[in-house]
């Protein structure tokens, strides 16, 4: 399975750059061992802003989602002295039109974007190879597999992930969000033309609070096990992850091919 | 026969003045969310346009629709808002019956072919070829099809011609299904509500003998000026929602301070209805007034959605009947947990790889002689 070599790999040259440094790898090990640490850069700016605009999205969707499902105790004082649901849902509608701008700033930036920018859109199910890989990351994260394998962009398996639970999750929150904001927005409003057919294909009103709050933890479900994965992967694969979010170079620890 | 009287000569033949009359009219274009523009409209249709036939169906119902109607206050009183649209046929409210009442239905059909409007009370259970609706000898599901061939338009009131309603709540034993799935091929104006508000009837009735039209129907084919928004959206505890202030239980202060009901279960931010501004009873109250929440009767399905004092809908496809937070914790807690185990195995494996790599051949000795 040993493919080009990471330099020769369809990165542009000049964005390649090996870089030298020293790292102790081990404290216990007599003498500092040193090792060549290979960069590529992966995510552009605003791959990585946007990760970290949605990041910042998806937490306040959620707080303030989950208290419109089921809202405070009750505020004390007269009504007209308090706002409360009123913040709350503005917090959720703002963020909801941020998350839903970025996303479509994301689809753009596939399109214009470098070549891992399109990753997370289009899964090559079509290919061999990938399938093999696929097992193969499997059978790593079932403990059978001794070393996990490189990757400059996603392995098969995150790509998959991030695929089925964020791209779909995603498209399916702002889908059923902006058909319920546009119940608020009434009749005939932007959100009611574009997304309110969605409210008759799923039953009823409530029906679709009822998806959209499963999507929630649809969305959750995946945030915790991405931060895991990322955690995770970052300390036992053969790459750098969390680092090459903030600033868009992939490290690789070591120089072994495949 | 065929010279069938205007609503205005049944009016003044019935004593009412024409000032009554005029009155009665920029009420019903109020009534209707029209501008006083619309006021010579009404009244020139209702002095030269001949009543319009209706043939008024009941299926599988319990006549609360019916029980609705007669109590509307404005479009004027019951016996008006008869005349006006000359009610062929309606088992319930008709002198006839029996075989006079089935035959007064077909003449209407053949005189006034096309231009008749089927008013559709309940809906035809399928079960067992509909026998468990018979009218006139006959499966209800027939007399429905069979009405509405040369049906001009057709009227679905109440949510059980809309939706379905009670009797095709889980499991339907009778497979009661609402009248559009019978019927394809004829324009229907869902009605819904358990029953419908009478001025909704009313108002519905006397746009379509005003315009000669159908009024303008939303995606699900509700007319849009009284399902057009939720009863949310027009409920005078609203501001008691944007505060946060919220009834936790029928007994506490909130309660008797008229707080929201959201968080005992009231389903006005899900329901289109009129309930909030046209109000029930001449306009005397309606349920949230009194202090109990909306449950939701004129949508779809409003009988399988679980507890009428629940926010969240239960999720019967999961066995035990669920909401979105109990499944979503349960996943989330499986997911969380199985991360721990993984992590707790990848940290030993991540542990024993350190301890090997360096000294390889020595761990390993050392190991077998374990």
């Amino acid at each position: 399975m040993s493919e080009q070599s990471i330099k020769t790999n369809d990165v542009p040259a000049a964005a390649v750059s090996a870089s030298t440094t020293t790292q102790v790898e081990d404290p216990t090990v007599q003498g500092e061992q040193v090792r060549r640490q290979t960069a590529v850069f992966v995510y552009e700016w605003p791959l990585r802003l946007w990760h970290w605009v949605t990041v910042l999205c998806i937490i306040v969707l959620c707080v303030t989602g989950y208290f419109i499902g089921s809202p405070l105790p009750t505020m004390p004082g007269e009504a007209m002295d308090n706002y409360l649901m009123g913040y709350i849902r503005f917090a959720h509608f703002a963020a909801g039109y941020v998350f839903a701008i970025a996303f479509v700033g994301r689809v753009y930036w596939a399109f214009v974007g470098n070549h891992h920018a399109r990753e997370l859109f289009i899964v090559p199910i079509h290919k061999k190879k990938w399938w093999g890989e696929l097992f193969h990351e499997l059978r790593w994260y079932m403990f059978i597999e001794k070393t996990p394998k490189k990757y400059i962009g996603h392995n098969p398996m995150g790509q998959l992930a991030m695929f089925s639970f964020f791209v779909i999750g995603t498209i399916f929150m702002i889908v059923t969000g902006f058909a319920l904001y546009g119940e608020g927005l009434g009749v005939g409003s932007w959100a009611d033309r574009w997304f309110g057919w969605v409210i008759p294909l799923m039953g009823q009103s409530q029906d679709v609070h009822t998806w959209h709050h499963l999507g929630m933890w649809y969305i959750i479900v995946f945030v915790m096990t991405h931060v895991y994965v990322a955690i995770r992967e970052d300390i036992m694969s053969r790459q750098s992850l969390i680092s090459t979010m903030v600033g868009g170079w992939r490290m690789f620890k070591d120089d072994k091919p495949d | 026969m065929s010279q069938i009287e205007t609503f205005y000569e049944v009016m003044r033949r019935q004593g009412i003045t024409r000032r009554s009359f005029l009155k009665y009219c920029s009420l019903t274009a109020a009534a209707l969310g029209l501008g006083p523009s619309f006021v010579p409209q009404i009244a020139n249709a209702m002095e030269n346009k001949p009543r319009t036939p209706v043939l008024w169906l009941h299926g599988l119902e319990c006549t609360c629709c019916s029980e609705s109607f007669i109590r509307s206050a404005h479009p004027l009183v019951k016996d008006v808002v008869l005349s006006m649209i000359s009610l062929d046929y309606d088992d319930t409210l008709m002198a006839a019956a029996g075989h006079q009442a089935e035959a007064a239905l077909e003449e209407t059909m053949k005189k006034y072919k096309g231009e008749y409007i089927l008013a559709v009370e309940g809906n035809p259970p399928l079960n067992e070829d509909g026998m468990f609706c018979i009218v006139g000898g006959k499966p209800f599901l027939d007399q429905l099809k069979h009405a509405a061939k040369d049906a001009k338009a057709i009227i679905a009131w109440g949510s059980c011609a809309s939706w379905g309603c009670v009797q095709a709540a889980r499991p339907n034993p009778t497979q009661a299904v609402p009248i559009h799935k019978v019927i394809t091929d004829k324009p229907i104006i869902k009605v819904p509500g358990c029953p419908p508000i009478a001025e909704v009837m009313t108002g519905v009735i006397t746009y379509m003998l005003t315009f000669g039209k159908l009024p303008e129907l939303d995606r699900q084919g509700r007319p849009k000026m009284f399902y057009g928004q939720r009863i949310h959206d027009k409920c005078y505890r609203r501001p008691h929602f944007d505060a946060g202030q919220f009834v936790e239980q029928w007994d506490d202060e909130a309660a008797r301070k008229g707080y929201c009901l959201y968080k005992v279960g009231c389903k006005g931010p899900t329901t289109y209805n009129a309930c909030s501004t046209i109000r029930w009873n001449e306009g005397v109250s309606f349920p949230i007034q009194a202090g109990h929440g909306c449950i939701g009767c004129s949508e779809d399905g409003f009988w399988d959605k679980g507890s009428f004092y629940d926010r969240l809908s239960n999720i019967p496809q999961f066995g035990i009947e669920k909401n979105a937070d109990e499944i979503g914790t349960a996943v989330a807690g499986g997911v969380g947990a199985a991360i721990a185990a993984h992590a707790a195995v990848s940290a030993l494996k991540q542990a024993s790889r350190k301890d090997t790599k360096p000294q390889d051949s020595t761990k390993k000795e050392h190991e077998d002689h374990a």
